[in-house]
């Protein structure tokens, strides 16, 4: 039986991960500190569960005791955030590369500088291209849920990727809300035992891993992560909606809050995407017709299946949570990504592109009701007047 | 019972790194890794820093090594195979795997080890892996076209300390990374050499059964960053054993003991004499510096004989 607890996302996704009880974890809580580790420490220490964790001295060495654990067969995970995750970095695509089928629980905090510690995706944004599989979650429910598909999408034998799930900083993983936690054996059988197809620990059959590629064939090495990638979506689906029959819920590649029949929609992922669900309600209720895309799988990133989804609306705005600097117009990286997708499959709609809340700046429903009402006027003449807005800020 | 450690017994040892690698006419690298992997009898994991050991050995879709063997990047030799060998016990104390007393082994050079590398070690020893780092040092960064590292010594020529007309090649001494070590307090750490090969198995066995985390500093001369004939590999090694500038002993649980004393301290300058990358410290006005060296090795070597309860001796 489930049941409902408060937590916040730092504690739903220690649950998670106590429900797991993974053989190994490795993890450096401090740059910043996600509290996920403290409260996996505390079941460690009272024997709630029997995994290996290794209290590194940098997040440089979490990565690369967590790369060596995979490579050993073990089921692994790893918390990070910010900073943490930049100190990783080098090792993030080498975990990839390696096909470690690692589970990371990101809280998207800002990078510094200057130094902040508050949400923004610049985190995330940095390994978009590392060959993680990256999830995102709205609220601490969906952190949850997504660490435990995450675990299946990882081990998957036609994936072999890490999955990398994120939720707000602060926002997400500091507030408490209300979770349903799932009965321990059902997430157990869920996700099951994993059986590598190789270990480093096979001392009768010695392998070399990580051998020195040249010209002749990295080529080909990074050939076949980009073939795992491409092939990562059906297995991810399969896992997704092996979940929501058992668990009643309704993951899909994204979520349409209110969109099939919307003019003007607005993408934008984890937690302001439910603060755009009151704002859509608000001005439905006002008879604009408003809706939202939220995106949940970023990578691999479902450009069909959105250009689809989106392509009957006559304004879009998307809301990034992160710049990429020196894009066309300063432009976030959700945005440049979309707007090539909808080009690439013939949708030729006008969109715009709303930058907000870095480093933990609030995003309010009114600066969402704005946008709104920008991209109606968008739709109504058909002009994007400015293709970049930055939300709320002193210039 | 562990195999003999007598050339007749240990030939008989099926080798667990291939002829064919790639390494130079002359390293001291492979020398050692054979002497290594022949101490032990158990199954051995290995996970080795950038470097040229790791670049000459595997370059694919070849390999030289015949146990399981990774290389993830340059200064993360220590926290790989901490990673490994948690998985490992994690896995036997839950019963997926058997315990084969499986041994975890990391290779690093002297700039992934003494620099780049420090801190992942450092963590590992700190935090008690079962494993055994070593250190091939070859006293600067050869893999990439010998640049300095805090291995080098005093006076040295390397691409990044040069021996120009104003200064006379490395400015500094180097680190004595194994004393560095030993204050870690872990069971086992030891200084050793390749030509002194029973001291270094015997040393490698005491390390590999310690029952935690393990340290052994071994030189290995670069022909190339060292500029001598590829000949003279072992008995230039042991030069640098006879000055006393690379003497050979072990810390084990806190107690330290020279494992080898020289019949006569030979002075540095014979060990320095053989090598190019020292040349222009024999020139007039460089001559200072091997004074400093020599005097530097003096001091190391009579604080060892302090630290492992032996007479002061010249």
């Amino acid at each position: 039986m489930s049941k409902y607890e408060a937590l916040t996302g730092d504690q739903a996704v220690a649950t998670a991960m106590r429900q797991i009880n993974p053989d190994v974890v490795a993890a450096y809580p401090i740059t910043p500190q996600t509290e996920t580790v403290e409260f996996f420490a505390e079941y460690v220490a009272n024997g709630e569960v029997t995994t290996e964790f290794i209290c590194v001295e940098s997040e440089h060495s979490a990565m690369s005791a967590c790369v060596g654990a995979s490579l050993a067969g073990a089921r692994v995970m790893t918390a990070t955030s910010s900073q943490g995750l930049a100190l990783m970095w080098e090792i993030v695509y080498i975990a990839a590369s390696y096909r470690c089928p690692i589970v990371m629980s990101l809280v998207n905090r800002a990078l510094s500088g200057p130094i902040n510690i508050h949400c923004d995706h610049s985190d995330v944004m940095g390994m978009r291209d590392s060959g993680w599989i990256i999830l995102f979650s709205e609220n601490c429910q969906e952190a949850y849920d997504n660490i435990i598909q995450a675990v299946r999408i990882a081990e998957h034998p036609d994936v072999l990727l890490p999955v990398v799930v994120c939720q707000d900083g602060f926002i997400t993983s500091h507030a408490m809300e209300r979770v349903e936690v799932y009965d321990d054996a059902e997430v157990q059988a869920f996700v099951g035992t994993y059986r590598p197809k190789w270990s480093i620990l096979d001392v009768d059959n010695p392998k070399t891993y990580g051998a020195l590629h040249f010209y002749d064939y990295y080529y080909e090495s990074k050939r076949q992560q980009a073939e795992a990638m491409a092939h990562a979506q059906r297995p991810i689906l399969e896992v997704t909606n092996e979940f929501n029959r058992q668990f009643n819920r309704h993951y899909g590649l994204f979520e349409a809050y209110r969109l099939d029949d919307a003019d003007v929609a607005i993408v934008v992922a984890n937690s302001t995407a439910g603060t755009t669900k009151v704002v859509v309600d608000s001005l439905r209720a006002q008879g604009l017709k408003v809706g939202l895309l939220k995106p949940r799988v970023f990578r691999p990133f479902p450009a069909k299946e959105l250009a689809n989804a989106l392509c009957h609306l006559k304004a879009v705005g998307v809301m990034d949570r992160s710049i990429a600097f020196g894009s066309m117009n300063n432009a976030g990286p959700l945005f440049l990504e979309l707007t090539a997708a909808l080009a690439i499959h013939g949708v030729h709609i006008p969109i715009a592109d709303y930058i907000f809340g870095l480093g933990g700046r609030d995003i309010k429903p009114g600066e969402i009701e704005s946008v709104y009402r920008d991209l109606l006027r968008i739709a109504e003449t058909g002009k994007v007047e400015r293709l970049v807005t930055y939300l709320s800020v002193r210039e | 019972m562990a195999t003999k450690l007598i050339p007749k017994e240990l030939a008989k040892k099926p080798d667990r790194l291939s002829p064919g690698h790639r390494l130079c006419a002359g390293c001291a690298a492979p020398i050692v890794v054979r002497q290594i992997l022949a101490a032990i009898d158990d199954p051995v994991v290995v996970a080795n820093a950038t470097g040229c050991l790791e670049v000459a050995t595997t370059v694919y879709p070849y390999t030289a090594w015949r146990v399981p063997w990774v290389h993830s990047a340059f200064e993360n030799a220590a926290s790989t195979i901490a990673g490994i060998e948690s998985a490992y016990r994690s896995m036997v104390r839950r019963g997926k795997i058997p315990d084969r007393n499986v041994k975890f082994l990391a290779f690093g050079g002297d700039g992934g080890t003494y620099d780049i590398g420090f801190q992942a070690l450092s963590g590992a020893l700190e935090r008690g892996h079962q494993f055994v780092y070593i250190c091939y040092n070859n006293e600067a960064y050869m893999n990439t076209g010998i640049q300095r590292s805090g291995a080098t010594p005093l006076g040295a020529h390397t691409t990044t300390s040069p021996a120009g007309s104003v200064i006379p090649g490395k400015q500094q001494m180097r680190k004595d990374l194994t004393a560095i070590i030993a204050a870690h307090d872990i069971p086992y750490v030891a200084q050793a050499a390749p030509t002194q090969w029973k001291d270094l198995m015997e040393k490698v066995r005491k390390a590999v059964n310690c029952g935690g985390p393990a340290f052994i500093n071994v030189l290995s001369s670069c022909n190339r960053g060292w500029r001598h004939e590829t000949y003279e590999t072992l008995e230039i090694t042991q030069l640098a054993v006879d000055t006393c500038y690379w003497p050979l002993y072990e810390v084990e649980n806190g107690v330290w003991r020279l494992t080898y004393k020289p019949k006569e301290k030979l002075p540095v300058e014979e060990w320095l004499r053989r090598q190019g990358r020292f040349r222009h410290l024999f020139r007039p006005e460089n001559r200072h510096l091997i004074d400093e060296l020599q005097a530097e090795v003096d001091r190391r070597w009579e604080r060892l004989l302090f630290l492992c309860g032996e007479t002061f001796s010249a």
